[in-house]
């Protein structure tokens, strides 16, 4: 804290140091959430703010916790023409992770009475866990489609509907994808993944609309107190894992042909307008669909489980926001308007009110964000704020954030004690890993509601509503 | 040999270290620990076999190939590994490893995401070499 200036109760400046290059770098929190990160977390966002190109400040979200290259929660915009770069490091190797929420209009009583069946189905049907493979198995010539078309590839095959497509970002495609960029072994490693929800704190929950933060959002957004939801969270599997590693290291020593002084390596990194530079970004934004597509695939297996057992039910797609994204947006700079490359590394997208990309039906309330917490207390619904363009570029927190290491957790947590504790709190917990129940340990994460306050104080995204777990199946 | 292999903190994933009297008894030691995340090496049975060449001069980038491509092979064919080897020839690596297919009767760790740049180091330290890096689960 001794470096940081305080600006406002919840924004904090690292000054620029024009010795080494490095510009402003700013986090975002409430003195006691600045105060717990990590001394990485500081290092690691000064880091990124001596890149190339970079416009405004580095910053730090609210949920920021030490990552590599990039800190979780990390956002970072930069000016194609002004030598910006484009870097692995600050997309991850998951890329395009997020979260899909599904509203189902049930009431928790409704489901409470089904709820160990609907766990026993969840967890059959829903491919999730290390070694567990999907049911769909492509061809390369089908997987190049999913990586051009994203979600609409999987609607196109009835697995899903047409009015999913407009909750989603971009409507499920992510432009300037090129699979000829990805090489064969990530495409190789997909053929058998689509559809499966992989592991880490990956997860698919059924979650209680416990509390309403903002009724008029609430109604926009289609939920109300004692409402069910569904949030699916998981990225684009083992093809965003093998490109996020293939271009790692040439990358790595593309920056350095190219004369860019890294401050750490895994900042890898090329000038958006370079060869490497197009190469990553077609790549990546293939990885994009990839994932769009698998969560729209899990979303369909979702619907379908739920219809099973409540055969009127509408499960409609809330929105899909991804977490471990760069994206070409246009974003006012001192006045002008500017396209820049906006890397978000465990950070969520958050257009406020009337923002042109919106559907219809939320433009007024401004863009759904979902905040996922741990297994064990709880999520949140957010919605953009105008004044988070100014702040972040429109970004906000992504998740509770770690707070303990998972060797740390493995040593206080052991996850069959885990989940039956979890049981008798009436949270249904459906795993093939107790080494991950443990590492996944709802005390291993920050208090999801000082996050999500502070994401809200900080004015980048506004409270909707609070969600409780009630069944969650872990990857 | 079987070098030594274990894990160390950071705040979001896994550090990994491996130990040995060469350099490529190092690397095959902490393909060791990343292994052991995602189940228990001894129930591992080999198999089948998975090989791969690289050429790398730098040691550190060296050992997050070596990894990666280890990581990318069991992967792509759906294998837990428990066995590793690994020969040097100058810039040239030689790797192979030996697993059996996922199955009901191994336990399920945490998936490895890939080894990263983050806290890489390999090192000579007195007769023995360290390789360490942070890999992403």
């Amino acid at each position: 804290m001794t470096l940081l200036k305080e600006v406002d109760p919840c924004t904090w400046s690292l000054a620029a140091d024009p010795r080494t290059g490095r510009r402003e770098a700013r986090l975002y929190g409430t003195r006691e959430l600045v105060a717990a990160m990590d001394d990485k977390v500081l290092e690691q966002i000064g880091n990124v703010a001596r890149l190339p190109g970079l416009v405004g400040a580095a910053m730090a979200m609210p949920d920021a916790h030490w990552g590599y290259g990039f800190p979780i929660g990390g956002v970072a915009a930069f000016d194609p023409e002004a030598g910006g770069i484009i870097s692995a490091g600050g997309v991850g190797f998951d890329i395009s992770c997020g979260i899909r929420c599904l509203r189902t209009g049930l009431a928790k009583g409704d489901v409470l009475k089904v709820a160990q069946k609907l766990s026993d189905a969840l967890f059959r049907d829903i491919p999730a866990g290390v070694g567990e493979g999907g049911n769909l198995r492509l061809t390369v010539p089908e997987l190049d489609r999913v990586l051009k078309q994203g979600a609409r590839w999987a609607v196109d095959e009835g697995m899903g509907e047409e009015a999913d497509l407009e909750f989603i970002e971009d409507h499920g495609c992510a432009k300037g994808a090129d699979p000829a960029c990805v090489s064969p072994l990530a495409k190789s490693r997909q053929l058998g993944e689509m559809g499966t929800l992989g592991s880490g704190n990956h997860y698919l929950e059924v979650q209680c609309v416990e509390r309403v933060h903002d009724a008029q959002a609430a109604e926009a957004f289609g939920i109300a107190e004692g409402q069910v939801v569904v949030s699916i969270h998981c990225g684009s599997r083992g093809l965003g894992h093998q490109i996020g590693t293939d271009f790692l290291v040439s990358l790595a020593k593309a920056a350095s042909r190219l004369g860019i002084a890294l401050p750490d390596r895994e900042l890898a990194c090329a000038p958006i307008r370079s060869p490497e530079g197009e190469e990553y970004l077609g790549a990546m934004n293939a990885a994009t669909n990839c994932a769009l597509a698998n969560r729209q695939i899990l979303a369909h297996l979702t619907r379908g489980i739920f219809r099973h057992f409540f055969r009127d039910a509408r499960v409609e797609t809330l929105f899909d926001v991804s977490h471990n994204t760069c994206k070409m947006e246009n974003h006012e700079v001192d006045g002008r308007k500017c396209l820049l490359y906006v890397h978000r590394k465990g950070a969520t997208r958050a257009f406020g009110p009337g923002h042109p990309s919106l559907p219809a039906r939320y433009r007024a309330a401004g863009q759904p964000v979902v905040i996922g917490g741990s297994m064990g207390t709880g999520s949140y619904i957010l919605a953009g704020v105008e004044t988070s363009e100014a702040r972040a570029f429109s970004s906000a927190s992504h998740g509770a954030g770690r707070s303990m290491s998972r060797n740390a957790a493995l040593r206080r947590w052991h996850g069959r004690e885990l989940i039956d504790e979890l049981a008798e709190r009436g949270i249904i917990i459906r795993t093939r890993s107790m080494r991950g129940a443990a590492e996944e340990a709802p005390g291993a994460y920050k208090d999801v509601e000082a996050v999500a306050e502070a994401t809200e104080r900080a004015g980048l995204a506004r409270r909707v509503a609070l969600l409780r777990p009630m069944i969650c199946i872990k990857g | 040999m079987d070098g030594e292999h274990g894990t160390f903190e950071h705040g979001a994933d896994f550090g990994i270290f491996g130990r040995g009297p060469l350099v490529e008894d190092a690397f095959r030691a902490a393909a060791q620990a990343v292994f052991a995340l995602t189940t228990d090496l001894a129930a591992v049975g080999p198999r089948e076999k998975i090989a791969f060449e690289f050429d790398e001069n730098d040691l550190e980038l060296a050992l997050v190939r070596w990894l990666n491509l280890l990581l990318s092979h069991a992967a792509d064919r759906g294998l837990a590994l428990g066995r590793f080897a690994l020969e040097r020839d100058g810039d040239h690596w030689k790797g192979a490893a030996w697993g059996e297919p996922w199955h009901d009767g191994l336990e399920r760790g945490t998936g490895v995401k890939g080894a990263t740049l983050t806290m890489l180091s390999v090192k000579q330290e007195g007769s023995a070499w360290e390789a360490r890096c942070v890999v992403d689960v």
